[in-house]
């Protein structure tokens, strides 16, 4: 299972102080949560993509190429790349350029987006979110697969003979997750291509994230890619750890109580109630996590918001370093003995799992799979 | 009686105890219950008080998903055969708390349901709010509204809350038989679960590249 982080790269002021990083220090915050993600033992670091204040990263593959030069084996991903606005030939070259200096250790989560202006700003029109996310995907997932593609939509400029430069790393295609917070339609997208589904579990109660992850498995299996529960599931999380649960919501409240997206609204008890949101000791943290496998079933990644809402780099850092040293140690052991051995860890380039067999000497935790992101019918038509 | 139960949901944005829009809305179901069981269909009335709801309204719309409790309510609207809705005016409007339920709503909640308006106010000179308020927002939720709403001002109740002249409770009865018979020629309402029945792959792909609908 991967355990890491994920960064919205919002610029807030700090509600304590009412001090404001600059965009050019929140960058650097941003990559220095990604080294640390490395330093402590975790897995994955991924980046949102916005293209508005008070967001800084617009550019994903300069900042995690940045951060690839300073790692060597940390897995780089984002949360979410726009494959709506976005043109799908920028995407395939951009990642397919980042996972060759990455050696691999690259995936993407695709995303709608839901800032209304971004689509007009890009040239697109949001009521075409969900044709734009299967039209635009169909063509990347096409250009990484085939050396020539001529190809025409109803969305974009038409094609022809047109390869996307670079090939992917040693032909295989970055894995996919697809990620959604209420849209059946890219939970049933996830299924057809048999990539991965991430369900950012923050903003929404478990039974609704259980019913969307059910749906995808059930689709997953309806598609023929195996049986449901061998399914590829990501999961956010949103935690905030001190020794004493008492300190650590004392401490987090002025940051839930101004956060853009909270403030104002429920009391930080009744949203914890209501939602995955654990903000105590270090062993609520683990219950709480170790509880999203009763409801989604055996999962593959598990991500956690790391610097946000105005929180200093300091505490980010010591959140960063609980999480690697009592949190994610025990989830790794504890995910490990639960899960059955049918069921496959997330698919990773095929360098990326002979590194870590290499490296851990662990064969059974490490997935040597190939993509298995080939639909059933082909999207090639 | 024979044939399913019907549902008819009642959404009351009444705010004071006891309140003369609820009042309204208990003498609207019960006389559409009546008409409804005339014509041998048995019903069941829930009554939505958005007052109880009005905190975790409010939370919903800045975090985007609904209370528990809320949630009820929104699943009993989204089942419902019919909807009975009634608001206070209040600045030549329906109130806010009203409008707040219907914005939170998913889109195609309503669509097609046989709806009733209702209001209540202080004198009978906001009674057009119903016409040039209330029935465009239910007109763009694609509800299906029955001509005759009813309005009722202060002076239409009687010291004892009862009706002092004939007219409410003549327009009460006229407006509750249409939206009876709506709901009697109409099969029995199942609401779509998305997530339960999802569209296939290859008919979403087909559906590329068209609007969905004008905003």
């Amino acid at each position: 299972m991967q355990f890491g982080v994920f960064t919205v790269g919002d610029v807030t002021p700090d509600p304590t102080t009412g001090l404001a990083v600059s965009e050019e220090e929140r960058i650097r915050i941003m990559v220095q949560v990604a080294l640390k993600a490395e330093e402590v033992g975790l897995d994955v670091f991924a980046t949102g993509e916005h293209h508005n204040p008070p967001f800084v990263p617009s550019s994903p593959t300069t900042l995690l190429g940045y951060i690839a030069a300073r790692t060597d084996r940390l897995l780089l991903s984002t949360a979410t790349t726009l494959i709506t606005t976005n043109d799908p030939v920028k995407i395939a070259e951009d990642y397919a350029m980042l996972q060759h200096l990455a050696g691999g250790r690259i995936d993407l989560m695709m995303g709608r987006g839901n800032t209304g202006p971004v689509y007009p700003w890009f040239g697109q029109d949001i009521r075409n979110g969900i044709p734009l996310a299967y039209e635009h995907y169909a063509l990347l997932h096409r250009l990484w697969r085939e050396d020539v593609v001529d190809w025409e939509g109803k969305l974009r400029t038409p094609l022809t003979g047109f390869t996307s430069t670079p090939r992917p790393l040693d032909g295989v295609p970055p894995f996919v997750w697809h990620g959604s917070i209420r849209s059946p339609e890219i939970a049933e997208q996830a299924a057809y291509y048999g990539g991965g589904f991430f369900h950012n579990n923050i903003f929404w109660p478990p039974d609704h994230v259980k019913r969307m992850v059910e749906l995808y498995r059930r689709r997953w299996e309806h598609y023929g890619h195996g049986p449901a529960d061998t399914a590829i599931v990501g999961l956010g999380g949103h935690v905030f750890m001190r020794k004493n649960s008492q300190d650590a919501i004392r401490e987090f409240r002025p940051y839930f109580d101004h956060a853009p997206v909270y403030g104002g609204g429920p009391s930080l008890e009744d949203y914890m109630a209501q939602t995955p949101m654990t903000i105590g000791s270090p062993q609520q943290v683990i219950d709480r996590t170790l509880g999203f496998r009763e409801f989604v079933g055996d999962y593959q990644r598990q991500l956690f918001i790391a610097d946000h809402a105005g929180l200093p780099l300091k505490t980010v850092l010591e959140q960063m370093d609980i999480l690697g040293a009592e949190v994610v140690p025990v989830l790794r052991k504890e995910f490990a003995s639960l899960k059955p051995a049918h069921v496959p860890e997330a698919p990773v380039h095929p360098r990326v799992a002979a590194t870590r067999t290499a490296r851990d000497g662990d064969p059974v935790a490490v997935a040597a799979t190939l993509p298995i992101g080939d639909p059933v019918g082909s999207a090639s038509a | 009686m024979t044939g399913p139960t019907r549902s008819i949901v009642v959404v009351t944005a009444g705010l004071g105890q006891p309140s003369s829009t609820r009042l309204l809305a208990d003498r609207l179901a019960a006389a559409t219950e009546r008409h409804l069981g005339d014509a041998g269909i048995p019903t069941r009335i829930e009554v939505i008080e958005l007052r109880d709801h009005a905190q975790e309204l409010v939370n919903h719309l800045l975090t985007g998903f609904p209370g528990p409790n809320l949630q009820t309510a929104i699943d009993a609207v989204v089942g419902a055969d019919a909807l009975i809705a009634v608001t206070p005016i209040f600045n030549a409007s329906f109130s806010g708390l009203f409008k707040l339920f219907f914005d939170v709503l998913q889109r195609d909640t309503l669509a097609g349901t046989p709806t009733l308006l209702a209001a209540t106010g202080g004198t009978a000179r906001h009674s057009l709010a119903l016409e040039h308020a209330l029935r465009p927002l239910f007109a763009y939720l694609d509800a299906a509204t029955v001509p005759t709403a009813v309005y009722a001002a202060a002076e239409d109740w009687g010291a004892t809350g009862v009706a002092a002249d004939g007219s409410l409770v003549e327009r009460i009865d006229r407006a509750t038989r249409e939206l009876a018979t709506a709901v009697a020629v109409r099969p029995p309402h199942v609401a779509r679960v998305a997530l339960e029945d999802p569209v296939p792959f290859e008919q979403l792909l087909g559906r590329q590249g068209t609007t969905t609908r004008d905003s």
